[in-house]
């Protein structure tokens, strides 16, 4: 699957103890490996292109295992397994067993509508370190239409046979205005299905999402009460369920540093091999992509001109060139600032000091509003 | 998980499943994967977490490190090593 929880792949990584920013050359901590954009669901809000790729493009098991061992050569930790649904490819053991033999962590990330007890069991064999379970709500059948699938029990199931695999849990749940208010009964979901985390995830607004944003965009109201019970939770449930929240963007005075900087942490590959800074970086429709077929890794990770265009502090505009924010959001995201102003450059409406702020009266001062079918994820819809 | 863990003296620390201890060659020095995390440790941190085995009660953790380093107060060290490890559990790094 394919939702929004992505972005926080590139999460921050922490520095324990000690300062690490110094080093001269940017180290990668992750990649997600994007096997496939085939998925059974149709979330109106998947992180997915437009433009879905089709299976006959999708590069092979060998191909995938060079990648995964050239991402270690680079300094790459932990490999994260995504989709489209991941499963689908019968090549998943495979792919995690060659990536754990070759030291790297491993996370499936799915919908968990596809697995069966039997192949949890093997992927664990192979080496899988953690799973992680999205969730529609918890309702079955707001859940099933949100989807534009029948799954939600499914996913249960599957939460439950991740456990009963002895595999490490997260659930994953995108947060929005039509579940919000299921936000309590997803945390005591979580701690049901004995989960160790919980990700409360924002819906992101480009791509699919952009085109549901009226569909999706919570009330400030709402978006505070989540916050309070969110706090509430994380004090209650210290030490047995760790929760991941951060705040819609529409209603952040700061943006929220992207993959931790554009090309600093992270390398998204997507299901035909071309290698982007995050996940929804083919939305810059201007960049150019190198892909794994013809270039090595490493290459791409220093050299590609994607990958450079909004590296560093360089390519800033004011006010973020002379912010001391500006290492520490890196101006935001990118892909938000063209698909909201249709300039690349600018800094992101989210931040409040962004020139381009007025973008975001518009659809905040609508949301709450008449709520309109959504356009669900499949090739054809967009 | 069912209820908080407090670290004691007593209690027998070690890593969970999902978070796995290596040393990386890259970065030159410990660190732990976890889910969607990678903890960077200090030289000291690297040195504490190894010995986070399951093997040994904190207590023998803290008589070790005391003994290695004979100039700082046993005392000081239990604190530190406390706190350090009680960090890690709350974020689900560390179990006992
Ligand atoms: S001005 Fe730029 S660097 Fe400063 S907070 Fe806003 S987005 Fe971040
Ligand atoms: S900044 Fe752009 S490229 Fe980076 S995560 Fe955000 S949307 Fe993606």
């Amino acid at each position: 699957m394919t939702d929004q929880a992505d972005v926080s792949v590139s999460a921050p990584t922490e520095a324990a103890a000690g300062p690490s920013g110094s080093r001269s050359r940017l180290i990668p901590y992750a990649v997600l490996c994007e096997l496939t954009h085939r998925c059974p669901l149709q979330c109106p809000y998947c992180s997915n292109p437009l433009e879905l790729e089709r299976a006959s493009r999708e590069i092979d098991t060998d191909t995938w295992k060079s990648v995964l061992s050239q991402a270690v050569d680079i300094g790459i930790l932990q490999a994260h397994f995504s989709g489209g649904e991941p499963t689908v490819r019968k090549d998943l053991e495979a792919l995690v067993e060659h990536a754990a033999k070759a030291g790297l962590y491993t996370n499936l990330i799915t919908s968990g509508v596809l697995l069966t007890r039997a192949r949890l069991d093997r992927l664990r064999d192979a080496g899988l370190d953690h799973v992680q379970v999205s969730f529609q709500d918890t309702e079955a059948g707001n859940a099933d239409r949100i989807a534009g699938f029948r799954g939600h029990a499914k996913k249960q199931e599957t939460a439950r046979m991740v456990r009963a695999a002895d595999l490490p849990l997260t659930v994953n749940a995108v947060m929005h205005r039509q579940n919000l208010h299921h936000l309590e009964a997803m945390i005591a979901m979580a701690v049901d299905l004995d989960a160790e985390r919980l990700e409360v995830a924002q819906v992101q607004y480009y791509g699919w999402a952009l085109k549901n944003r009226q569909a999706f965009l919570p009330t400030r109201d709402q978006l505070d009460e989540a916050t309070r019970i969110v706090e509430e939770a994380r004090v209650r449930l210290k030490g047995i369920l760790a929760i991941d929240y951060v705040v819609p963007d529409y209603y952040a005075r700061r943006p929220k540093s992207c993959m931790g900087g554009w090309g600093r942490q992270f390398l998204n590959i997507t299901p035909a091999g071309k290698v982007l800074p995050c996940h929804a970086a083919e939305s810059l429709d201007f960049l150019e992509f190198e892909n794994v077929t013809e270039r090595p890794l490493a290459w791409i990770w220093e050299h590609s001109s994607a990958f450079n265009r909004f590296r560093g502090t360089d390519w800033m505009p004011e006010p973020c060139r002379s912010c001391d924010r500006r290492e520490i959001d890196w101006g935001g995201c990118r892909c938000q600032a063209f698909a909201l102003t249709g300039d690349p450059d600018t800094t992101d409406p989210a931040c409040e000091f962004a020139p381009h702020r007025q973008v975001l009266e518009m659809p905040v001062g609508e949301a709450g509003g008449e709520i309109p079918e959504f356009v669900y994820r499949r090739i054809g819809n967009s | 998980m069912s209820e908080r863990l407090l670290l004691s003296a007593d209690s027998v620390p070690r890593l969970p499943r999902h978070a796995k201890l290596r040393f990386d060659r890259a970065r030159d020095c410990w660190i732990i994967n976890a889910p969607e995390r990678v903890f960077e440790l200090d030289a000291i941190a690297g040195e504490v977490i190894q010995l986070v085995d399951g093997t040994r009660s904190l207590a023998a953790l803290v008589d070790e490190l005391a003994a290695k380093y004979d100039q700082a107060p046993r005392a000081d060290i239990e604190r530190d090593v406390t706190a350090m490890l009680q960090n890690l559990a709350d974020k689900g790094f560390v179990i006992a």
